[in-house]
C-alpha cells in the first residue's frame, strides 16, 4: 500500500484501475448527453418533417458564412485538444499548456461568433416570442424552426461554456504541475468531453444551416 | 419457524463508519457511500411523509361524494404534489440511493463507489431540487398533475409550474449521477474472483436500473426544459396555438417516465432476490434467467411508452405495436415471480419480517402486473383509461411492489446499517398491517375504475361511496402500518441488541465484515471463490 502515488484515490487499487474508471465514466456521461440532445433532435426532425416548407424558409435566414466559419473553428479546436492530450501522455508540460490555451482561444472565438449571429437574429426580429416577425407564408412554423434553432444552439453554447471552464481548470492544474506521463486522467476525460461538444455541432450545422439551403 | 439471531452474544465494533467522526461537517462533507446513503434515507423519508400527508387529505376528501373539504383547484394541487413528492423524490431514489448506495460497493467488495465526491454531489443536487419543489409547494403549489402535460403546463396553469419543473429538472441529474456511479463501479471495482455471474442479483438489478437512469433521465430533463422555455419566453414548442404539438411532449415525457416505473421496481426486485434466497436457505432458482430478466425489463421498458397514449391521437398502428411490446414486458416480470416461487419451493422457509415483506411483494406485484395487461390491451384500455383502475394498478406496482421491497430491504440490512437488531415481533406485525391496509385501500379502486369512476376528481356520484369509504379506511390502516417501523427502527438505534456481523446467516460479501462496517468496508479486499447464494438447507439443530 505504501507505493501509491498521491494521485491515487483511496477507493482504487492502482492508477490503471483509476484511469479505466475515469475514462469509462466520461463515456457513460457522454451517453447521457447524447440522450439529452437526442430529445431535441427528435423534436426537430418531427417538426421538420411536418412543416417542411416553413423550416426551409427559416433555414434560409441563417448565416451560412458564420456557421461554416464556426465549424472550422471548432474542428481546429478539436485538433488542438487532441494534441494537448497527446502532449499530456508524453509528459510534455509546456506543449500541453500551449495546446490547452489554443483550444481555449478557439472555443472562445466560437462563442464570440455565435454571439454575433444571435445579435443579428435579434435585430432581424427572428428571436421567437412576442417580437417575432417573419415574412413568409407560414410565420408560425418558421417561429417553431427558430425556437429549435435557439434551444439547440443555446444548449450547445452552454456546453461550450462548461467546456471552457473545464479547460481553464485543467490549464491551471497543468501550470501547477499536477500531471505527468503516468497520471493525466483529467486531461483525457476533458478531451473526450470537448470532442463530444464538437461532434454535436457537426450534427447541428448541416441540420440547421445546410439542409434545404437555396442560395 | 424463524431464525432468532443469537442475542447478547455480540458487541458493536469499537470503531465503525458511524462513530469514526461526529459533528455536522463530518456528515455534510462525507464521501463515505454509507453515510451518503443515510443522508438520502433522511431526505427521502421526509418526502415520503410529506407525500403521505397529501394522500391522507386526498383520501379524506373522497370519504364523501360531495366535494365538501376543498375546492377542485385545491384537490388538483394535492394529487399533483402527492405524485411529485412520491415519484420523483421518494420512489425513484428510494432503493438505489439508500440501499444501493450502501450495498453496491459492499456487495462487490470495494472500498467505495468509483466516484465518491460525485456521489455526494448527487445528494446535494437532490436537496437543491427538493428545495425548489418545496418552495413551489409552500408558496401555493402546482396543479398540472405530476405529468406536466402541455399546453396546460406551458401556457395556462397559473400555479408554480416553473419552480416545480426546475426542481424536477435538477433532481434528474442526481438520479443520472447515481446510475452513472453504479455502472462504473460495477464494471471496474469488483473484488478478485467476483465474475459477472457470481454477482448478487441485487447488483444485476441495480445495473439494469442504472442503464435506465442514464438513458431515460436526460430525455425528461430536456422535455421539461423545453416546457420551461415555452412558458418563460412564450415560444411555441408544444403549444398548438403557437404551432407546436402537445403529443410530442407526451412522447418525450413517457419515453422517460415509463422506464422510470422500472427504475422504481427493478431495485426492489433485486432486494427480493436477496431476501428470498436467504430466508429459504436455497440457491436462487435459475440465476441467469433472473439476472437477464432485469436487463430484458430495462431494454423492453424503453419500447412501451406509447401505451400511455392509446387515446391521445397516436396512430392506431403505433398503438398496436406498443400494445404488443407491453405484453412482452410481462414475460421477464413473470420469469422473476416464478423463479422466486421456485426458490421457496422445498426451501427451509423462515417467516422473518423481511421475508414477509418479500412474500407481500410477490403477491402484490403479480396483481399489479396482471392488471397491467388489461391496460396494455387496446380495446379494454379505452374503457379503463383515466379511471381508478389505472390508479389501483400502478399503486399495486409502486406501493405494493416498490415500497414493500424497499421496506423489506431496510429490515433485512438494518442490522448491517445500524449494527443493531430491530424488534422482530413488531416488524412482523407491521408487515401484516401494511399488507392488509394496502389491499383494503387499493383493491376497491380496481372495482371503482371498472365501474367507471374517473381519476383526478374531488367529487363523485353517491353510488361509489361504499367502495371509497373502504379505500379511505384502508388508507388509515396503511398509515399506521408505515408509522410503526418509523418508531421501532428509531427505537432500535439505541435499544436494539447488537446484531453481530451476520445475524441472518446470509451469504454475500456485505455480511463478511462487521456491523456497522468500518469506513472502508473491509479490513482487506475479499476474494470470491464461489457463486452467489451458496446456501444449504438448514439442519434442525440450527433452527431455534
Amino acid at each position: 500500500m505504501s507505493e501509491h502515488s498521491i494521485a491515487l484515490a483511496h477507493q482504487f487499487d492502482d492508477l490503471e484501475q483509476q484511469k479505466e474508471a475515469a475514462i469509462l465514466g466520461m463515456w457513460v456521461f457522454l451517453v447521457t448527453e447524447v440522450m439529452f440532445f437526442g430529445g431535441m433532435f427528435t423534436g426537430y426532425t418531427i417538426y421538420r418533417f411536418k412543416y417542411h416548407e416553413a423550416f426551409m424558409a427559416g433555414s434560409d435566414h441563417l448565416d451560412l458564412l458564420l456557421g461554416a466559419t464556426n465549424t472550422v473553428v471548432l474542428a481546429l479546436s478539436s485538433l488542438t485538444m487532441a494534441m494537448a492530450v497527446r502532449s499530456a501522455q508524453l509528459g510534455k508540460r509546456r506543449a500541453l499548456m500551449s495546446y490547452l490555451s489554443l483550444t481555449l482561444l478557439l472555443g472562445s472565438a466560437f462563442l464570440v461568433i455565435k454571439g454575433v449571429e444571435y445579435s443579428h437574429k435579434f435585430h432581424q426580429h427572428l428571436v421567437p416570442g412576442p417580437h417575432f416577425a417573419f415574412e413568409g407564408h407560414d410565420p408560425q412554423h418558421a417561429q417553431l424552426f427558430f425556437s429549435f434553432y435557439f434551444a439547440m444552439t443555446g444548449f450547445h453554447a452552454l456546453h461550450m461554456i462548461v467546456g471552457i471552464g473545464l479547460l481553464a481548470v485543467i490549464l491551471w492544474m497543468s501550470y501547477k504541475g499536477r500531471f505527468n506521463a503516468e497520471y493525466h486522467n483529467p486531461v483525457e476525460v476533458s478531451g473526450l468531453y470537448w470532442h463530444f461538444v464538437d461532434i454535436v455541432w457537426i450534427f447541428l450545422f448541416p441540420l440547421l444551416y445546410l439542409v434545404g439551403h437555396h442560395r | 419457524m424463524s431464525t432468532a439471531p443469537a442475542a447478547g452474544k455480540h458487541e458493536l465494533p469499537r470503531v465503525h463508519y458511524l462513530n469514526i467522526d461526529y459533528g455536522i461537517r463530518s456528515w455534510l462533507f462525507t464521501t463515505d457511500h454509507k453515510r451518503i446513503a443515510l443522508l438520502y434515507l433522511a431526505s427521502i423519508s421526509f418526502f415520503f411523509v410529506l407525500g403521505g400527508l397529501f394522500a391522507t387529505i386526498i383520501r379524506l376528501e373522497l370519504l364523501t361524494p360531495a366535494g365538501d373539504l376543498m375546492e377542485s383547484e385545491t384537490y388538483n394541487k394535492l394529487f399533483t404534489m402527492h405524485g411529485i413528492a412520491m415519484i420523483f423524490f421518494f420512489l425513484i431514489p428510494s432503493v438505489p440511493a439508500v440501499l444501493g448506495n450502501f450495498l453496491v460497493p459492499m456487495m462487490i467488495g470495494a472500498r467505495d463507489l468509483a466516484f465518491p465526491r460525485i456521489n455526494l454531489l448527487s445528494w446535494y443536487i437532490y436537496t437543491l431540487g427538493g428545495l425548489f419543489t418545496l418552495f413551489a409547494m409552500a408558496s401555493g403549489g402546482v396543479d398540472t398533475g405530476w405529468t406536466f402535460y402541455t399546453p396546460y403546463s406551458s401556457t395556462y396553469s397559473n400555479t408554480h409550474v416553473m419552480a416545480t419543473a426546475l426542481g424536477v429538472f435538477i433532481l434528474g441529474f442526481s438520479s443520472i449521477l447515481t446510475g452513472f456511479n453504479f455502472i462504473i463501479t460495477i464494471h471496474k471495482m469488483r473484488a478478485p474472483g467476483l465474475t459477472w455471474f457470481r454477482l448478487p442479483l441485487f447488483i444485476w438489478a441495480h445495473y439494469a436500473t442504472s442503464v435506465i437512469m442514464i438513458l431515460g433521465t436526460p430525455v425528461v430533463a430536456i422535455a421539461i426544459a423545453l416546457v420551461g422555455i415555452e412558458r418563460l419566453f412564450h415560444v411555441g414548442i408544444f403549444d398548438p396555438a403557437l404551432g407546436g404539438d402537445p403529443v410530442l411532449f407526451q412522447h418525450l415525457f413517457w419515453f422517460y417516465s415509463h422506464p422510470a416505473v422500472y427504475i422504481m421496481i427493478l431495485p426492489s426486485m433485486g432486494v427480493i432476490s436477496e431476501i428470498v434466497c436467504c430466508f429459504s436457505r436455497k440457491k436462487i432458482f435459475g440465476y441467469p434467467f433472473v439476472a437477464f430478466s432485469s436487463v430484458a425489463i430495462a431494454l423492453l421498458g424503453f419500447l412501451v411508452w406509447g401505451h400511455h397514449m392509446f387515446v391521445s391521437s397516436q396512430s392506431m398502428y403505433a398503438g398496436m405495436v406498443f400494445s404488443i411490446l407491453s405484453f412482452l414486458v410481462a414475460i421477464p416480470s413473470a420469469v422473476k415471480v416464478f423463479n422466486w416461487t421456485a426458490t421457496m419451493y422445498k426451501g427451509s422457509v423462515m417467516y422473518n419480517a423481511p421475508m414477509l415483506y418479500a412474500m407481500g411483494f410477490i403477491g402484490l406485484f403479480t396483481m399489479g402486473g396482471l392488471t397491467g395487461l388489461f391496460l396494455s390491451t387496446l380495446a379494454t384500455d379505452v374503457h379503463l383509461h383515466d379511471t381508478y383502475f389505472v390508479v389501483a394498478h400502478f399503486h399495486y406496482i409502486m406501493v405494493g411492489g416498490a415500497i414493500m421491497g424497499y421496506l423489506g430491504g431496510i429490515h433485512f440490512w438494518w442490522p448491517k446499517i445500524s449494527g443493531r437488531l430491530y424488534p422482530e415481533g413488531w416488524a412482523r406485525f407491521s408487515a401484516l398491517v401494511i399488507f392488509i391496509g394496502f389491499n383494503l385501500t387499493f383493491f376497491p379502486q380496481f372495482v371503482l375504475g371498472y365501474l367507471g369512476m374517473p381519476r383526478r376528481y374531488h367529487a363523485y356520484p353517491p353510488e361509489f361511496q361504499v367502495l371509497n369509504v373502504m379505500s379511505t379506511a384502508g388508507a388509515s390502516i396503511l398509515a399506521v402500518g408505515y408509522a410503526i417501523p418509523l418508531v421501532y427502527l428509531i427505537w432500535s438505534l439505541r435499544y436494539g441488541l447488537a446484531a453481530g456481523p451476520n445475524p441472518w446467516g446470509a451469504k454475500g460479501l456485505e455480511w463478511q465484515t462487521t456491523s456497522p462496517p468500518p469506513t472502508f468496508n473491509f479490513p482487506e479486499t475479499p476474494v470470491v471463490d464461489e457463486e452467489a447464494y451458496e446456501y444449504y438447507p438448514m439442519k434442525e439443530a440450527e433452527v431455534v
